[in-house]
C-alpha cells in the first residue's frame, strides 16, 4: 500500500463516539441500510485506486432521499466526515473512506423514477447504473450519452461527482452538458432540487457548480438527463499507422477540417497488443498506433464522412483501413476499447493517467510521456479518447514492489505537469480525488483555489463532505 | 464615472480600490443589455469597453480566447473566414431592447446568451471552456482550460456564465467554436395548433435526423419573419445542418414523418439561415418597447399549456423555441408577473425573466425568477464568497 499522499488526520473526537454513531446510525434507518462491522466495511475501504485505503467508521446504504438527509443532519450535527460512494469506479481515489467517517453508499438507490420522452428526459435515482439508463430508455429510441468504460458499473451519481465523460463525448459532451436537474441533499440535511425539465438556471448556475465537484458539495440523490435520439446505424473504423505521430497529427487534422466524428480513439502498439489478446477484437498487430473513428447516421451520411476521413487519413500515410462489417464486429471492436483498463489489468498492475491537452500537443505530448516513464524505468500504455485531448497512459508496473510502485507515482506526476504545462488540466474525466490533489497547485495559483475553497465553504464551512480531496491539505481555511 | 481600465492589472486595482471604499460598481460590456435584470443602482460604472482583443485562435484547435469587451462582431468575422462559429448562436438583444452600441463577447457569457441551437448544442456556459475575472476583493481569479474537458476542482466557468456581472468582472474568456454546416434546409410544417405543433416537434426530436432548431410561430408571428415569405397559417419549423449528402436525405426523412401532422414545405439555405437568425433575435417583437416581453424556460411538453392558460386571462402574444420549451411572450400592457409565475409553478416549474419592460414596470417587479428558500440563501452565500462587499451590480439579479 503505498503512503505518498497523506489523509487528514482522523477526528479523534469522532473515532471516541464510534459505538454511540453506529447505533445512532441504526435508529435513523432501517438495519440492512447500515453496515458496520469490522469485515463487512472491508469491500468500502477503498475504490478503482486500490493503492490507497482507509477502513470507514460506517457505511450507510439509504434507499431515499430521505434517509441521506436524515444521515446528513446527523453527521453535521456531530461534525462526523461523509464520504460519498457510487459504485466505487473512481480512478483518483474519489470515494476512498477514511477512519473517521461515515460513507453514504447509493447502491440500494436504484429507482428510475421516469421515463418522459415528449420532453426527452429520464430522471433517476443517482444509484442507477450509467448504461441502465441507455437500457431503459432504448425502447423509446433513445440513449443517454456520457459513456465511461466502467458504464455498466459506475452510477450516474459518481458520474456526476465526476463530471464523466467517455468515447462518444467527442460529440455529445461530458455529464455537465448532458445533466438538467438535480435534487441534492446538503450538509446540514436540507433538500433542494436545481434546475428539471426545463433549460438554463432561473438564478446562478449552481447545477453546473455541483457537477464535478467530487462530493463536496453535497449528496446528490436524484438525477434528471438529457435524452438523444438513437442513430439510425454507427460504424467503427480502424485506422493503423507505423507511428503515434502520425496518428496524432491525422487526429488534429480531422478535428480542423470541421468534421466531428462520434468518437475518435487511440491507443499505442503496446495498448493495441494488450487489447487484441483479451477481446480478439481484429485489430491490427503490424501497426505502431491505431485510431478508433466511429461515424453515425444513415448508410449515406456514413459514406460521405468516411470518404473524407480516410482521405485526411491518407495524407498522413495511413497504413490499414477496416471498417467493421457487421454489428458483432463493431461491438467487438468497442469491447477491446472499452475493457483496456481490464486488459491491462491482467497483465501488470498499473495507474491510470487522465490529462488533457490540446490537439495540437497530442504527438509531442505522447512522445514526451514515454521518455518521462522510460527514465523511472517502467512501460507504458497509451489508450485515450484523442479527439478531446483526453490522454490516459496506463503505467504499469508491480505493486508488490513499493519502490516499483513509488516511482510510477511519481512518473505520473510528471505526466500531468507536462499535460498542464502544455496548456492542458490535470484531469479530463476522472476528477481530483486523492490523486491529484498534490498537484492543483501546479495547474492553479493561490488565489485560484481560495476562490475555490471560498466557493466550497459556502456549501460546507465546516469541511465534512469527502475533506480529504480535491484540495490539497496546507493552506486550507480554517474549519 | 465611468471607470475603464486598459489592462487587466488596471481592473484588479480599480475594484481593489472600490472594494476597499465600499464604492459600488455597475458593470458594463457594450450596453446592449444594459435594461436587463433589475435596476442597477450603483456609484461608478466600471466598463470592460478597453479590454478587446482576440488573444488566440487556433481554428484546427476549435479554440478562441478573447479579452471580454471584444465586439462579437469582430469575433464572428474571424470565424466566418475560417468558416467556424460559436455553436450557441448568441443572440443580439439590440432589436428588442431598443438598444445601440456593439455587444461584446464578455456581455454574451456574463449573460450566457444562447440561441435557437441550444436545446441540443449547449447554452454559451456549456462552450465557455476557461475565463480570467476579478472578484470583488480585487483578485485576479483564472478558472477553467482551454481544452475541452476542463473541469479540475470546482467549475467556477460555469457559476459566473450568467451572473450578469454580480459575481465578478471578467476580463477574458476562451470558448469553443464549431465548424459551420456545410449547408442548412428547413422543413416547414404548416397549420399546426400550439398543441400539434409540440406533438410534431417532439415526433422530430426522437427520429435519428439531428434536428438543430425546433421553432413554432403562430399566425401573429409568422408574418413578421423573412419578409412574410413562410407559407400562410402557423409555421413550425424544423432546421437540419451538416454535410449536402447527409441533410437531403434527413430532409426527405423528416419530411415524409411531418405529413402526418400537415402540410410540409421546405426552405433552402439562404431563406432558412435567414430565418433562424430571426427567430434567434427576437425580430418578431422587436420596435415595441413599451410592450413587456418575457423569455420563459419550461419543459417542451408543458409551455403550450402555460401560454392557452394565459391567454384567457392576459392579453399575450408568443411564439416558442426549443422545442416548445423557450417562449417568447409579448404582453400587451401588464406583464402579469404573478399570474405567469404561479402557472409556471403549476406545470412542473421552469423559470421567466422579463427582459424588457418600460422602467415604471420593471421597477416594480422582480426581473428574474424567485428561488426557493434554500437555494436563494445558498446563492447569497455564493455571492458573498466571490464579491464580500457586494460592490457588483447591487440588486441586479434576484435577492443577491
Amino acid at each position: 500500500m503505498s503512503e505518498a499522499i497523506r489523509f487528514l488526520k482522523p477526528r479523534a473526537a469522532v473515532l471516541a463516539r464510534r459505538a454511540t454513531i453506529v447505533d445512532d446510525l441504526l435508529d435513523l434507518l432501517p438495519p440492512e441500510c447500515v453496515v458496520h462491522e469490522a469485515r463487512e466495511l472491508v469491500p468500502f475501504e477503498t475504490d478503482a485506486f486500490v493503492a490507497y485505503r482507509r477502513l470507514p467508521l460506517a457505511v450507510v446504504l439509504p434507499k431515499t432521499t430521505e434517509q441521506v438527509a436524515a444521515v446528513m443532519k446527523y453527521c453535521h450535527r456531530y461534525g462526523v466526515p461523509v464520504v460519498p460512494r457510487g459504485a466505487g469506479t473512481s480512478l483518483s481515489g474519489g470515494a476512498i473512506p477514511q477512519e473517521d467517517a461515515v460513507v453514504i453508499g447509493l447502491s440500494k438507490m436504484t429507482q428510475i423514477i421516469e421515463i418522459d420522452p415528449a420532453n426527452r428526459t429520464a430522471t433517476v435515482q443517482a444509484g442507477v447504473t450509467n448504461l441502465s439508463i441507455s437500457d431503459a430508455v432504448s425502447p423509446e429510441g433513445f440513449f443517454y450519452a456520457p459513456d465511461p468504460s466502467s458504464q455498466l458499473a459506475c452510477t450516474i451519481g459518481g458520474n456526476i461527482g465526476m463530471n464523466s465523460g467517455g468515447a462518444h463525448c467527442l460529440k455529445y459532451g461530458v455529464t455537465t452538458n448532458n445533466l438538467l436537474g438535480v435534487k441534492m441533499v446538503l450538509v446540514d440535511g436540507t433538500v433542494i432540487e436545481l434546475g428539471g425539465k426545463h433549460l438554463d438556471a432561473a438564478g446562478y448556475d449552481l447545477l453546473g457548480l455541483v457537477c464535478g465537484s467530487e462530493g463536496q458539495l453535497g449528496i446528490v440523490t436524484e438525477a434528471t438527463v438529457r435524452l438523444i435520439a438513437k442513430p439510425e446505424g454507427a460504424r467503427p473504423v480502424l485506422f493503423g499507422f507505423d507511428t503515434s505521430e502520425e496518428a496524432g497529427a491525422c487526429v488534429a487534422d480531422v478535428i480542423g477540417s470541421g468534421i466531428i466524428p462520434v468518437a475518435i480513439e487511440f491507443m499505442d502498439k503496446p495498448a493495441i497488443e494488450i487489447c487484441e489478446a483479451f477481446a480478439q477484437a481484429g485489430y491490427p498487430l503490424d501497426v505502431g498506433a491505431l485510431l478508433i473513428v466511429e461515424v453515425e447516421g444513415s448508410e449515406a451520411e456514413m459514406e460521405a464522412m468516411l470518404k473524407k476521413i480516410v482521405e485526411i487519413a491518407g495524407r498522413h500515410g495511413v497504413r490499414t483501413v477496416r471498417e467493421s462489417q457487421s454489428a458483432t464486429e463493431a461491438a467487438l471492436i468497442w469491447k477491446g476499447r472499452k475493457s483496456a483498463f481490464g486488459a491491462t489489468g491482467r497483465i501488470s498492475d498499473y495507474i491510470c493517467m487522465d490529462g488533457t491537452v490540446p490537439l495540437g500537443k497530442l504527438s509531442y505530448v505522447l512522445e514526451k510521456t514515454s521518455e518521462i516513464v522510460e527514465r523511472f524505468g517502467l512501460r507504458v500504455a497509451n489508450v485515450f479518447h484523442a479527439g478531446d485531448g483526453n490522454m490516459h497512459p496506463l503505467i504499469l508496473f508491480n505493486a508488490n514492489d513499493p519502490e516499483d510502485a513509488a516511482r510510477a507515482e511519481e512518473a505520473g506526476n510528471e505526466i500531468l505537469k507536462l499535460c498542464v504545462d502544455a496548456g492542458g488540466c490535470l484531469t479530463g474525466e476522472h476528477g481530483v480525488g486523492i490523486e491529484k490533489r498534490d498537484l492543483m497547485r501546479h495547474q492553479y495559483s493561490d488565489a485560484d483555489l481560495n476562490q475555490q475553497m471560498a466557493v466550497r465553504a459556502a456549501f460546507d464551512p465546516g469541511w465534512i463532505l469527502n475533506p480529504s480531496k480535491v484540495f490539497p491539505l496546507e493552506g486550507r481555511p480554517a474549519a | 464615472m465611468t471607470l475603464t481600465p486598459h489592462t487587466e492589472n488596471d481592473a484588479a486595482y480599480v475594484i481593489r480600490n472600490a472594494a476597499s471604499k465600499g464604492t459600488t460598481l455597475s458593470i458594463l460590456g457594450g450596453g446592449t443589455r444594459a435594461g436587463f435584470g433589475n435596476r442597477v443602482s450603483a456609484e461608478e460604472t466600471l466598463s470592460s469597453s478597453a479590454l478587446t482583443g482576440i488573444v488566440d485562435y487556433e481554428p484546427a484547435e476549435m479554440v478562441m480566447t478573447a479579452k471580454a469587451g471584444t465586439p462579437v462582431g469582430e469575433i464572428e468575422a474571424l470565424l466566418a473566414a475560417n468558416r467556424q462559429m460559436m455553436s450557441f448562436e448568441p443572440m443580439d438583444h439590440r432589436g428588442v431592447m431598443g438598444t445601440a452600441g456593439e455587444p461584446t463577447i464578455g456581455g454574451v457569457f456574463a449573460a450566457n446568451v444562447s440561441g435557437p441551437r441550444r436545446f441540443v448544442a449547449g447554452a454559451a456556459r456549456d462552450s465557455l471552456l476557461g475565463i480570467r475575472f476579478v472578484n470583488g476583493r480585487g483578485e485576479i481569479i483564472r478558472a477553467g482550460g482551454r481544452v475541452m474537458k476542463n473541469v479540475t476542482g470546482l467549475d467556477l466557468v460555469k457559476l459566473l456564465a450568467g451572473s450578469h456581472g454580480t459575481l465578478g468582472f471578467l476580463t477574458e474568456v476562451t470558448f469553443r467554436v464549431l465548424p459551420v454546416p456545410e449547408t442548412v434546409e428547413t422543413i416547414v410544417v404548416s397549420g399546426l395548433d400550439d398543441h400539434a405543433a409540440t406533438q410534431a416537434m417532439a415526433a422530430a426530436m426522437a427520429m435519428p435526423v439531428e434536428v438543430s432548431g425546433a421553432a413554432h410561430l403562430p399566425p401573429t408571428v409568422r408574418g413578421r419573419l423573412i419578409g412574410g415569405q413562410l407559407p400562410e397559417g402557423e409555421a413550425t419549423v424544423l432546421r437540419l445542418e451538416g454535410l449536402e449528402a447527409s441533410v437531403s436525405v434527413r430532409a426527405e426523412k423528416l419530411g415524409d414523418m411531418m405529413r402526418s401532422f400537415g402540410s410540409v414545405s421546405r426552405l433552402g439555405p439562404d431563406l432558412s439561415r435567414n430565418l433562424w437568425q430571426e427567430i434567434r433575435n427576437v425580430a418578431p417583437y422587436k420596435g415595441s418597447p413599451n410592450k413587456p416581453l418575457w423569455r420563459v424556460s419550461v419543459a417542451p411538453s408543458v409551455g403550450h399549456q402555460l401560454v392557452a392558460a394565459l391567454r384567457l386571462e392576459a392579453g399575450i402574444d408568443a411564439f416558442y423555441d426549443w422545442q416548445g420549451g423557450l417562449i417568447w411572450m409579448q404582453m400587451e400592457a401588464d406583464p402579469e408577473e404573478q399570474r405567469l409565475r404561479r402557472y409556471i409553478k403549476a406545470l412542473g416549474g421552469g423559470h421567466a425573466t422579463l427582459v424588457r419592460a418600460p422602467a415604471t414596470v420593471q421597477e416594480r417587479l422582480s426581473a428574474f425568477h424567485p428561488e426557493g428558500d434554500a437555494v436563494a440563501a445558498l446563492s447569497a452565500r455564493v455571492k458573498q464568497k466571490l464579491d464580500p462587499g457586494g460592490i457588483f451590480n447591487p440588486g441586479k439579479m434576484a435577492g443577491v
